[in-house]
């Protein structure tokens, strides 16, 4: 069976029951992680989650030399991922500390916890490859992940947890997403700010720790980030935008487990966080809320009705138009001739422009306080700011006054 | 106010006549690092009245709100809302933080930031209703945003921000507002739009408490000063207590004399 059968087939969980636990395993994983990550991003607190997850390292070690210690084998998993829970906690719980009684600010109080931490678990991890001579204890794959050999157990722990995580965020999204606004507010209001804090750090702190095995210490922040990062694209509402980014956490996970399960030699945290970078690479480029390529097509379409709009305000005051685009622009539309003099449809369109303009002028005199005035923008046509009556009341007003000056001249 | 200044004794509020007074302060100090931001000031707001707290800058106005609703810790100091500790009358108070504190690129549209103030009484786990958003289109409409309800809040002005803060705080129908600097780089329509919100409120019997800069609306808008730098200067009503001599001793040399002559004070 070829690589590509093989991925195919792995893809609908037809390549055996154990590579079908670990690619849904990695999808639990990546949803978690993508809503946590979600109420991180908000926080801007991405750096701590990496701090943590390197913190992990010397908790695998230690808890490995504890297990050989006391003669059973060192590489049980749930007893890693406590070791690794525990010294990532620390790590976190120092970091907090160091930010909160000195005056060093949270950015070098990660970068001093997250480098002292790995130091000491590569220490470690040298350590028992000396003493473990002979047993290959291959914990150095909990640095980039892999799910080549895993048990049904683990992939099953690693499901469960993952599940039990997002079911927490989805309990947690209010106070997390008032305090990821407004933290100052938040606190007035009853909610416990640290205590929603480290509950966030703890959300990352238990996906970092059930995805060393798949995913790995080093790669696991970006598991947390950028499919938050990526659902931003598309929506300006936090629910759907956490809702999203677990849907791409969760893709990420399963079709970078299955890839990777396809190539014994692919190590899985590359692969998933190289599924997530496509996912953030199609919504940066084709979303059409925030999307790179909509942007830029609304940008110029916006630029056309302002050349348009400023052309034909020209044309009212029969003022020359002198702008490049503004003449292709007017020419298209059939506003002009080459001479650049008006047809008489652009005519009709300048004096429509120029009494509007008049109409916003008398407006925003008679109705300051108006929202329509608010959202006045040069370019929307008046009819569809506000009512007909008002245009009218507008327009009588308008008539008046040309009265009262031409009486008074 | 006319009670004579009183002296705290500890766990003690002495102000008898203010024991229910929407917020009663005694001898509060705030710090920054070792840098007293507020010093020992008493303060006792009356039920009913519309507050404006005015000094320099950096003269410790928004921390004095913040230490009074524990939003920055108290290093000293005791603080009593509705004669109460503030964690016992938390549903009876709105806060409207400065609308620089927050990032507006975040992912909100208007309609969710105003039923953020309805987090309280809705609960952390139950789902919005139809209730909630009425509610809450009620508050925008008060402001005069609620054509914008839909709009994504990184979209708005400072002054259509503001008014959305202000929104959330009616959304939680409290009986005491505290406002950090409402009228901060606002326009003039969002500023009366503001002001006579707060009217309103006040004409239902609600307490209002706004850090305030201009000192030439202040007799129009606010019927109490208290005056701070760092140290409370004077508190009280607007026509004894906001006199030229004591906004000298507020703001020293800061403040030219023409500038006061131009506030024609009592």
């Amino acid at each position: 069976m070829g690589f590509g059968d093989y991925f195919i087939s792995a893809l609908f969980l037809q390549a055996g029951y154990n590579s079908a636990l670990v690619a849904i395993g990695a999808g639990l994983l990546g949803l978690s992680a993508g809503s946590a990550g979600a109420f991180i991003f908000l926080r801007k607190r991405a750096l701590v989650s990496d701090a943590i997850s390197h913190a992990t390292l010397p908790g695998v070690g230690l808890a490995f030399i504890i297990m050989v210690a006391f003669g059973s084998d060192g590489r049980w998993l749930p007893g890693l991922i406590l070791g690794s829970a525990i010294s990532s906690a620390i790590g976190l719980l120092m970091v907090e500390w160091i930010t909160r009684k000195t005056r060093l600010t949270e950015d070098a109080a990660i970068g001093a916890v997250l480098s002292v931490f790995f130091g000491f678990g590569i220490v470690l991890l040298t350590v028992i490859q000396t003493m473990s001579s002979g047993r290959q204890a291959g914990l150095e794959n909990f640095l980039l992940g892999s799910t080549a050999g895993m048990l049904i157990s683990e992939a099953t722990t690693i499901a469960v947890a993952g599940a039990m995580a997002a079911g927490f965020v989805f309990l947690l999204r209010r106070p997390m997403t008032l305090v990821a606004f407004d933290p100052e507010y938040a606190a007035t209001t009853g909610v416990n700010v640290r205590n929603i804090d480290l509950a966030m750090m703890g959300l990352a702190l238990i996906v970092t720790v059930i995805g060393l095995k798949i995913v790995g210490l080093i790669l696991i922040v970006a598991l947390l980030i950028i499919p938050p990062v990526a659902a931003r694209f598309w929506t300006n509402q936090v629910g759907r935008m956490i809702g999203i980014a677990a849907v791409i956490g969760g893709l990420s996970g399963y079709v970078g487990a299955v890839l990777s399960a396809a190539h014994a030699a692919l190590p899985t945290g590359p692969i998933i966080v190289l599924v997530a970078f496509g996912f953030f690479m199609i919504s940066a480029l084709f979303s059409p809320l925030r999307g790179g390529l909509a942007s830029a097509l609304r940008h110029q379409r916006f630029q056309r009705r302002v050349h348009r709009r400023q052309g034909l305000l020209s044309l009212a005051r029969r003022e020359p138009i002198y702008d490049g685009l503004t003449i292709r622009i007017l020419r298209r539309a059939g506003m002009i001739r080459a001479d650049g003099v008006a047809t008489a449809r652009g005519r009709i369109a300048a004096e429509k422009a120029a009494h509007d303009e008049a109409r916003w002028a008398m407006a925003r005199r008679m109705l300051p306080d108006d929202s329509a005035i608010e959202r006045y923008d040069g370019l929307t046509p008046i009819e569809r700011m506000m009512t007909p009556d008002q245009i009218a009341e507008i327009d009588r007003m308008i008539q008046s006054a040309q009265t009262t000056q031409g009486a008074k001249a | 106010m006319s009670s004579a200044k009183l002296v705290a004794e500890s766990g003690k509020i002495l102000d008898v006549a203010s024991k229910d007074a929407p917020l009663t302060v005694r001898g509060l100090t705030v710090s920054y690092g070792n840098k007293p931001a507020v010093f020992s000031v008493d303060a006792s707001i009356p039920a009913g009245s519309m507050t404006a707290i005015i000094g320099p800058n950096g003269a410790g106005k928004s921390t004095f709100l913040k230490g009074a609703l524990g939003v920055v810790p108290r290093l000293s100091g005791e603080v009593r809302i509705f004669g109460k500790l503030f964690e016992d009358a938390r549903d009876r108070v709105a806060y409207v933080p400065q609308r620089a504190s927050v990032d507006w690129d975040f992912p909100a549209r208007v309609i969710d930031v105003v039923l953020m103030g309805l987090y309280g009484s809705v609960g952390l786990f139950r789902l919005w209703r139809a209730r909630h958003r009425e509610q809450a289109m009620d508050c925008l409409k008060r402001v005069g945003m609620a054509d914008f309800a839909d709009r994504q809040i990184g979209q708005l002005s400072g002054g259509q921000q503001q008014r959305v803060f202000l929104a959330r705080a009616l959304a939680q129908n409290a009986e005491f507002y505290l406002l950090d600097e409402p009228f901060a780089g606002v326009d003039a329509a969002t500023e009366r739009a503001i002001v006579s919100v707060l009217k309103e409120l006040k004409s239902e019997g609600r307490t209002v408490v706004c850090v305030h800069h201009d000192l030439s609306t202040v007799a129009e808008y606010f019927d109490r000063v208290l005056l701070i730098n760092v140290r409370r200067i004077a508190e009280g009503p607007v026509e004894t207590t906001f006199t030229a001599e004591n906004l000298q001793e507020t703001y020293g040399g800061r403040l030219a004399a023409t500038h006061i002559d131009e506030l024609h004070l009592a």
